[in-house]
């Protein structure tokens, strides 16, 4: 063991180093943040175990992106598999942690089976494990090789990355953990496949086909429709979140799908720019979503429930981690001025930027693409809305709710850190973005020394001559501007003072949180315009008391999981099925046993008489 | 910088004159007298003088909500190139950056109708939000048409000195019904009622009064003036006035407003025309907006 870690088996490249930024960023709050969450939580033995699991997911994940050995690369994936299969299954109170971690554990191996079957074919080429052998290797590769090697590596980072219809694990496994281990799942974890797509498919393989690009394209535009649609029906916080999670995946993947489009375009400027905007949006979400991840840990800690129809009115009990959950759904709301604006922002122009410089027909793919990209960022914010809305505007619709004390120091200060990030990364786009450009052009294998993409320190240009411009720090400060003269307008103005007094309702009196629109209403409207998708049913049962009166009714709403009833049901149907089938060989009988292993034995030496 | 400062003035000035314009129409039409067009600033002025009641469950969102409404709106309204070649700020965002600021008003007047805890808040912000979201991919490719036309997102390149074309007529027909639906005009929705079946953007700030709802009112004026001012500039492209002598820029002027009122019209012409569409149709109405946008970029590609 010794010896691996004194050879040299490391890769420290800019793509490497990039993404150990990223992982440190969102480490240290979360770290921070556990101290306290897990106090009161646990007993003492398994608040430590939770401290080590920590601490070795987050080395496994360092591992993963910094090491330069396809063998060694694949240990340390599974040891990050596993430690988060331990951490997703840490509540074993709860039945659904261990529901959860089995979907999960089933998924990740099924997904590292796609990777383990590339990384052979790739050997069988290089006769060698390092990655610089085998990016050698691979310039000589076979098309037809290297088209099979593309797809196996898309279905296996796929399935860590959560695209649609592989994402079936994510809003099982992610909620179910402790949040700080939530909030590194969907801000670290799942970015570790997009580092793998990185390095192997653009870095190691080059964009071969054409059809890479729009095939990555066709699957991010759907995974973020279906991760947002998703997300708006939830009604637990942390689910909610986990599905945005796959949402905003596929926005990164945008912006890796659109590069690698332009790359084989041999447009390298604009491969360049559609990366940057896939890669900040990449450190922008795990940010964001780190943040509200650690949020909805604090609601959940104070209140002991993730229902968002049980809480409300947490703005009065809980005002910090209020504030700090509203930064975070502003952000991933893309408002400006903080940093989702800006990547989102980005992205869109990438698309729009690339459709000047193409064919015909792409354009109108690309427009296509955008304007479903548009749909997203609309719902987004209408999902966000209304989990903060809800969550902590309004009257407390529970004893829960309203008994809610803010929480402690630590977990604040990791809140702060992330929601202050969140400014800073939108304040400060034009360095992160220089920085970037190098990543971008490591990963694309272009020298980008020549390329500009600001205008000055604070003005982004993403194509030098055009006159398009985006500012955060010049709209934040024209935002505070205005805001400030409005509010001195306000109290100039008028001479009529403010009185306080119950909310209008009709003359009823008895307004209270029953009232109040819940979130299955919010959504309602999305639910009815997305049926053909979501396929809503209802169920309505009533207890007589007699045959006349009707003792109670009850009226329960659900949509039906498309992906998990005509897909995984099936399969797994099968699955059995067939295990069913083949018990018939095992009758039993030890002459039976040793005659298999007898024929398993000649096959073998028959096989590998070949080679 | 003081001619932009002017500017910026004279819009807000204007913003509520164009409201007011529109019903006026609308009574022309339907051979009733009604308010004078200058009724949304006798409005403003008594909502200013008046007493303000504030919700007991409502929290400093819905204080502060009507402060970013504003300041939102004020900051899309210094991006647009209205009289002199181009916006203030020009460098601080383009058209696309348009669409993001007017969501970030639209969020907090949502989060301040969920507020106050009342179901007409609740039910206003859910529809806002749901209609909002289907509108954004319609506005998404127009100006996708518009970039594809001009080479550029950049608001004043679209407004400068262009050609018609088949592909910018039907994009900014498509930008007409979303901003139908933006402002919350007859199809989608309907200012003049307080009725539930209606209430979108009035359920949304039903429970604000006084300064406040002042504040949002005038947001809203400004947000309609800015898109009318969008189709304008695209239907009835102008070169943007060289600096010459008065009576120059005073024709000017009169152009500009002149375009207005002819968008002016053709809402008013809607809304006295058209019946309020149920809820779920809005999505329809939308659906159309989007197809529109669609044959828009075809146009665009077959260069008409």
């Amino acid at each position: 063991m010794l010896a691996f870690f004194t050879q040299h088996n490391f890769l420290f490249d800019p793509l490497a180093l990039f993404f150990l930024a990223v992982i440190g960023i969102v480490s240290l709050p979360s770290a921070v943040y556990s101290f306290s969450y897990l106090k009161g939580e646990y007993s003492a033995g398994k608040t430590r175990l939770a401290s080590c699991l920590m601490v070795a997911f987050i080395a496994a994940m360092a591992l993963v992106v910094s090491v330069s050995n396809v063998l060694v690369f694949l240990v340390c994936w599974e040891i990050m598999s596993l430690v988060s299969y331990f951490l997703v299954v840490f509540d074993t109170k709860h039945e659904k942690s261990i529901q959860a971690g089995m979907i999960y554990i089933i998924m990740t191996h099924v997904g590292t089976a796609f990777l383990i079957a590339a990384f052979m074919l790739m050997y069988t080429h290089a006769h060698s494990f390092d990655f610089l052998s085998i990016k050698n290797a691979c310039l000589t590769m076979p098309a037809q090789t290297k088209n099979i090697v593309f797809v196996l590596l898309l279905a296996g980072f796929g399935t860590k990355a959560g695209i649609v219809p592989l994402h079936i694990w994510l809003p099982y496994a992610h909620p179910q953990a402790p949040s700080h281990i939530s909030s590194l799942m969907s801000g670290v974890m799942i970015k570790t496949a997009v580092y793998g797509l990185l390095r192997f498919v653009l870095w190691t393989l080059g964009v071969q086909a054409f059809w890479w690009g729009p095939v990555v394209l066709v699957l991010a535009t759907i995974t973020c429709l279906v991760g947002i649609i998703y997300a708006l029906m939830e009604r637990d916080i942390k689910r909610l979140l986990a599905y945005s999670s796959v949402e905003n995946i596929g926005i990164i993947l945008l912006g890796v799908g659109l590069s690698m489009f332009f790359l084989y375009l041999n447009k390298p400027y604009l491969a360049v720019f559609a990366l940057i905007a896939g890669l900040f949006h990449l450190i922008n979400h795990a940010v964001f979503k780190g943040l509200l991840f650690l949020c909805a840990g604090s609601v959940y800690k104070a209140t002991g429930t993730r229902d968002m129809e049980k809480l409300g009115g947490l703005i009065r009990t809980m005002p910090r981690t209020a504030v700090y959950f509203l930064v975070g759904a502003m952000a991933i709301s893309a408002l400006p001025p903080f940093n989702g604006f800006v990547s989102e922002w980005m992205t869109l122009q990438a698309f729009f930027l690339g459709a000047l410089n193409v064919t015909a027909g792409v354009k109108l793919f690309l427009g296509i693409c955008a304007a479903l990209l548009a749909l997203t960022g609309g719902l987004a914010a209408a999902c966000f809305v209304k989990a903060f809305g809800i969550t902590f505007l309004a009257q407390p619709r529970s004893r829960y709710a309203k008994e809610a004390k803010e929480v402690p120091l630590p977990m604040r200060l990791g809140m702060f850190f992330l929601a202050l990030l969140t400014l800073v990364c939108s304040l400060g786009a034009v360095k992160i973005i220089r920085i970037l450009a190098a990543v971008a052009g490591v990963a694309c294998g272009i020298d980008t020394g020549g390329m500009s993409f600001s205008f000055n320190a604070f003005i982004l240009q993403p194509q030098l001559g055009q006159r398009v411009y985006l500012s955060a720090p010049l709209l934040a400060m024209a935002l505070a501007l205005f805001g400030l003269a409005g509010f001195i307008v306000y109290t100039v103005a008028g001479k009529g003072k403010a009185v306080s007094y119950r909310t209008w309702d009709c003359g009823y009196y008895k307004l209270d949180a029953r009232n109040e629109y819940t979130a299955t209403a919010f959504s309602k409207p999305f639910r009815i315009s997305f049926s053909f998708f979501l396929l809503p049913y209802r169920r309505t049962q009533k207890i007589w008391e007699s045959f006349y009166h009707v003792k109670s009714f009850t009226y329960e709403t659900h949509t039906t999981p498309v992906f998990r009833k005509y897909i995984y049901d099936p399969l797994l149907k099968l699955i059995f099925k067939s295990a069913v089938t083949m018990r018939r060989i095992q009758p039993g009988s030890i002459h039976l046993y040793l005659g298999y292993i007898f024929v398993t034995l000649l096959l073998l030496i028959v096989f590998m008489g070949q080679f | 910088m003081l001619i932009a400062i002017l500017n910026i003035l004279l819009l807000v000035a204007c913003a509520p004159l164009v409201s007011g314009l529109i019903s006026g129409i609308k009574n022309n039409l339907r051979m009733r007298r009604g308010q004078s067009v200058f009724q949304p600033y006798y409005n403003l002025a008594k909502l200013c003088a008046k007493e303000e009641v504030v919700s007991e469950t409502a929290s400093w969102i819905f204080k502060a909500a009507p402060l970013v409404v504003i300041a939102s709106m004020l900051t899309a309204a210094v991006l647009m190139p209205w009289c002199i070649v181009a916006g203030p700020l020009r460098q601080a965002g383009d058209l696309l950056a348009l669409i993001f600021i007017f969501s970030l008003g639209r969020f907090f007047l949502a989060l301040a109708a969920l507020d106050t805890g009342s179901s007409f808040g609740g039910m206003g912000s859910s529809r806002e939000m749901f209609i909002s979201s289907l509108a954004e991919p319609v506005f998404c490719l127009v100006v996708f048409t518009l970039s594809l036309q001009f080479g550029s997102t950049d608001i004043a390149a679209v407004s400068g000195m262009h050609a018609v074309s088949v592909a910018s007529i039907i994009a900014a027909t498509a930008l007409f019904l979303v901003t139908l639906a933006e402002t919350a005009r007859v199809p989608v929705d309907n200012q003049e009622t307080h009725l539930e079946l209606t209430m979108v953007h009035e359920a949304m700030v039903l429970e604000y009064s006084g300064r406040r709802l002042a504040f949002i009112e005038m947001a809203a004026y400004i947000k309609q003036m800015i898109l009318f001012f969008l189709i304008a500039q695209i239907i009835f492209p102008i070169a943007l006035p060289v600096f010459g002598g008065v009576s120059e820029i005073m024709l000017w002027l009169l152009w500009y407003a002149a375009r207005l009122v002819i968008v002016a019209i053709a809402v008013a012409l809607v809304e006295v025309s058209v019946a309020k569409m149920r809820l779920f149709r809005v999505a329809d109405f939308l659906g159309y907006a989007f197809v529109l946008s669609i044959v828009a970029v075809l146009c665009a590609l077959l260069g008409v």
